[in-house]
């Protein structure tokens, strides 16, 4: 376990290392010392981060590395996972999402998920896909819905290719369709924060790059969080990259930085491709 | 963008103040729905309290052993019940279980064609059949040709029972089996029916011997389709070609006598056979428990998993 | 060994085990099919007789007697009362059902485990025991708590409960038809429930769905078509169950069962045949009446399968390219 021995301290490595432009904007959510265990064995060890509004921050690291779990816990959908516990504080405009007091549905609507493998309702039409959160909001007004139908899907890139038949069931649709339907849905219920896990890992090429452009445009109006198994990836879209590696945080630092010149060992190993 | 961040915050603000009111609704359910559960196992747990409790007192070693006494006098036993029991479910058995597997084989592994279509059709119309009438078609079949009530025509009855609801569990379990592990097999080289045997059945097993078991248990209990096959005795077995008796037919008949004594053996019967299908139930799950860690229904999470 | 050999493995072995195979599987496939048509074509040709004699109404007609000389057989009745039972079973039924398998499906395993368990024993409880129970143990309690406040609430006044309860009547024998349909039905929709991907569930909870809003986004269009299935067996279920509403309904006969209010005997088509087969003299015409009775009771069956099955079907394709994605 030479890893362990590696690990620096947290004070080394949880502050993006660019502390001027920090400071002028806002921390949209902050996680502090994150600790998530399944049946007393932590996959996630004390993880302190921070998370500016309108950026992409990407989470890497080799697989079992506790980086979607982690993710997971940003919008307590841990809670469904049976054994599973979480200590620290998860704070979103300055609520903490694990306030016993408060039902994770407050949050829910303010961060939407998109998952690994596209699930969209198969019953339903791609419509009544995109509305189904709203309707859940209580918004019954057609035209509302129907503007942010079409908001929507042009936000996740798919407008263009469902407009004329949004009658259509949604698995009728390719797979990078249906993630990118995904995508609509989660930003239908205007969240401030998308959590994506690994969002093109079952798509082809094609459908992948349409996710990243996505993505791209997607940050000049959220805060997005990505788990990514693909460095490529992290580093087209995401402006921080935090890596991780058997629970514990490495490195978080600009994407550019982190790549070029990472300050840890085990950083450096994993972006040459020496493990993962 | 077509959008802007301002109707954005519009939008939401479109978005009713509703949470609390759906948690409450959400409240409403969950205790609903915990209601259900409580009502169900009130009379279901009842029942099992007063056979046990009724059934108790009537229960002696001659009771379990000897012929029945004469009518309303309290003496005697259930013994050729419970052996007509065993015999029937034997008998059916051996008649059902291999047509309704290689049924369920059939539509799982060669059932992407019309006639696998009708015959799936037709095999879950057959399993609504009302069992009575199944008992009468075993009449009609067997007993008014033979001309005599006859053992078989009761094992006859209850193998139909039992078939369909093999054949679709069976088909059911082997469809769920991942169309991987019948390519690896082909890929070997290896026939279909080896392949359906040691590959398919073998992943399957689980999921089809729950099929069988529960088919084994309902028509342990069955009654009406023995009315008219074997009609209910009051001797032990001794030809194929009389009647004979079987516990459900005799809690019937037991039930319907005026005397506190006949009802008292009534719930001894009830007793005796609740033990023998619950016997069964938990034998197998006892068996699948210590090789299976306990999870019979592993199979059937094991293959929605793959499909999904 | 070594070599590698690219002719064709032993031709023509493989074909005739494998045809074998194929024709005893397709053989026990179509036995289904053969029963199908010997058993209708016993059940018309023998209650030809009953046909003969009484034509038409023999279903239109309320009377029904067997006594040598004054014979005469309608079935009315008992298809009313075997339609009014069943239903009031899947009325009573199918919601509590459906909920105990909301609950289980969604409790944690320790909860869950055991009352799935139980729920699948009691399954097993045969249709004589729940009949022996319901005329010793429950229709007395049913009889002074429910049936009673009921006829004197509403009295004669309200036709449903008129009457004097005894507990023999049709709202006992649909009550324990409905608390029969419930292990069965719950078991089958609990299982349907539980093969609902995660996925789904998590795609409902991440638009901030409750609980119950998730079972109605990702839950209940998912298993749809396995809940209508479920409801089917339970109704088919409640149609052909004999034994415990023989032993509950009061077993009326001719116009004295044709349902008239909850709180009197009646009879059904299964327990009519239950309680007259064996007295019925094959030289008479009661057994070719009862024989139609069973004929009247399959096609009933039938029919109501074959509407339930068209829709299962229709939804199925729905659930085919679901399980895809």
């Amino acid at each position: 376990m030479t890893a362990l021995s590696l690990k620096p301290t947290n004070a080394e490595i949880k502050e993006p290392s660019n502390p001027s432009s920090v400071d002028s904007e806002k921390y949209k959510m902050i996680a502090e010392n994150v600790t998530i265990s399944y049946d007393k064995t932590p996959a996630v060890k004390n993880i302190t981060m921070k998370f500016k509004e309108r950026s992409v921050t990407a989470l890497i690291g080799p697989s079992g590395c506790g980086k979607t779990t982690f993710l997971r816990c940003l919008n307590r959908m841990h809670d469904m996972t049976k054994n599973a516990s979480v200590t620290g504080k998860v704070m979103i405009d300055n609520i903490d999402l694990y306030d016993k007091s408060i039902d994770p549905i407050y949050h829910r609507r303010k961060v939407g998920m998109v998952f690994q493998k596209p699930n969209p309702f198969p019953t339903m039409s791609i419509y009544d896909n995109v509305t189904a959160g709203l309707k859940l909001n209580g918004v019954r007004d057609k035209k509302i819905l129907d503007e942010i139908v079409e908001d929507s899907l042009k936000m996740a890139y798919l407008w263009d290719e469902v407009k004329h038949d949004l009658k259509k069931s949604a698995i009728e649709l390719s797979g990078g369709q249906q993630q990118r339907l995904c995508i609509a849905r989660a930003l239908a219920i205007q969240p401030e924060v998308l959590l994506m896990d690994e969002p093109a890992s079952a798509l082809d090429p094609i459908a992948t790059q349409k996710i990243e452009e996505t993505i791209m445009e997607l940050k000049k109006e959220y805060t997005i969080i990505i788990v990514t198994h693909n460095m490529q990836q992290a580093v087209r879209v995401s402006d921080y990259t935090g890596f991780m590696y058997l629970g514990d945080l490495i490195e978080f630092r600009e994407t550019k930085k982190l790549f070029t010149d990472p300050k840890h060992e085990l950083t450096a190993k994993y972006v040459q491709g020496q493990f993962g | 963008m077509t959008t802007t961040s301002q109707r954005r915050q519009e939008y939401r603000n479109l978005f009713k103040q509703n949470v609390e009111k759906r948690l409450l609704v959400d409240k409403v359910v969950r205790i609903i729905v915990f209601a259900c559960v409580i009502i169900a196992i009130i009379p279901l747990g009842s029942i099992l309290v007063e056979v046990f409790k009724n059934g108790m007192s009537a229960l002696s070693y001659e009771f379990l052993t000897e012929a029945p006494g004469s009518i309303g006098s309290g003496e005697g036993g259930i013994g050729p019940a419970i052996q007509g029991t065993l015999i029937i479910i034997g008998l059916s058995s051996l008649i059902g279980v291999p047509i309704g597997v290689m049924s369920g084989i059939y539509l799982s592994e060669y059932g992407d064609n019309r006639l696998a279509r009708s015959i799936r059709f037709f095999n879950d119309v057959f399993m609504e059949f009302p069992s009575i009438v199944l008992g009468i078609f075993a009449f009609l079949m067997i007993v008014l040709v033979l001309g005599h009530f006859s053992v078989w025509a009761g094992a006859f009855a209850l193998s139909l029972i039992m078939f369909p609801i093999i054949a679709r569990t069976t088909e059911e379990s082997l469809k769920m089996v991942p169309v991987t592990y019948r390519e690896a097999g082909t890929a070997l080289g290896l026939k279909k029916w080896v392949i359906t045997f040691r590959i398919v059945i073998s992943a399957a097993k689980s999921g089809m011997i729950t099929g069988i078991l529960l088919s084994v248990s309902r028509i342990g209990g069955e009654t009406a389709p023995l009315i008219m096959t074997i009609l209910g005795s009051s001797q032990f077995f001794s030809s194929m070609d009389v009647p004979m008796d079987a516990l459900p037919l005799r809690i019937w008949r037991l039930s319907l006598l005026p005397y506190d004594s006949a009802q008292l053996q009534g719930w001894g019967s009830a007793l005796v056979l609740i033990i023998i299908i619950l016997g069964i139930n938990l034998g197998v799950r006892y068996f699948f428990a210590n090789r299976k860690n306990g999870i019979l229904g592993q199979l059937v999470k094991k293959g929605l998993h793959a499909k999904n | 060994m070594g070599k590698i050999n690219l002719k064709p493995q032993k031709p023509g072995r493989r074909p005739i085990a494998d045809k074998l195979f194929k024709i005893g599987a397709t053989v026990a496939g179509v036995y289904v099919l053969v029963m199908v048509a010997l058993l209708v074509f016993q059940l018309v040709s023998e209650s030809y007789p009953i046909w003969e004699e009484e034509g038409l109404s023999f279903i239109t007609s309320t009377d029904w007697n067997a006594v040598d000389g004054r014979e005469s057989f309608g079935v009315l009745p008992y298809i009313l009362g075997t339609l009014v039972t069943a239903s009031l079973a899947m009325l009573i039924g199918v919601p509590l059902s459906i909920g105990i398998a909301m609950f289980i499906s969604d409790a944690p395993p320790k909860i869950g485990g055991p009352l799935g368990f139980l729920v699948e024993l009691l399954a097993a409880v045969p249709s004589v025991i729940y009949g022996l129970w319901g005329l010793f143990i429950f229709r007395l309690y049913f009889k002074d708590w429910v049936e009673q406040p009921l006829h004197d609430l509403f009295g004669d006044s309200v036709f449903l409960f008129s009457g004097t309860p005894f507990g023999l009547d049709i709202l006992t024998a649909s009550v324990i038809l409905a608390i029969m349909i419930i292990p069965t039905v719950s078991a089958v929709s609990r299982e349907v429930m539980k093969a609902v991907p995660q996925q789904q569930k998590e795609a409902a909870y991440m638009l901030g769905a409750t609980k119950w809003e998730m079972f109605k986004l990702a839950v209940f269009p998912y298993s749809k078509t396995g809940l209508i299935g479920a409801s089917i067996l339970g109704l088919g279920r409640a149609v052909g169950e004999t034994m415990a509403v023989t032993m509950l309904i009061g077993n009326a006969t001719g116009i004295a069962a044709v349902p008239s209010s909850l709180l009197k005997p009646s009879q059904t088509m299964s327990s009519i045949i239950a309680n007259q087969f064996n007295e019925a003299s094959p030289a008479s015409l009661h057994l070719p009446a009862l024989i139609g009775v069973a004929l009247v009771l399959l096609l009933i069956a039938i029919a109501i399968n074959i509407v339930a099955h068209l829709l299962v079907t229709k939804m199925m394709k729905v659930k085919e390219g679901a399980i895809n994605n």
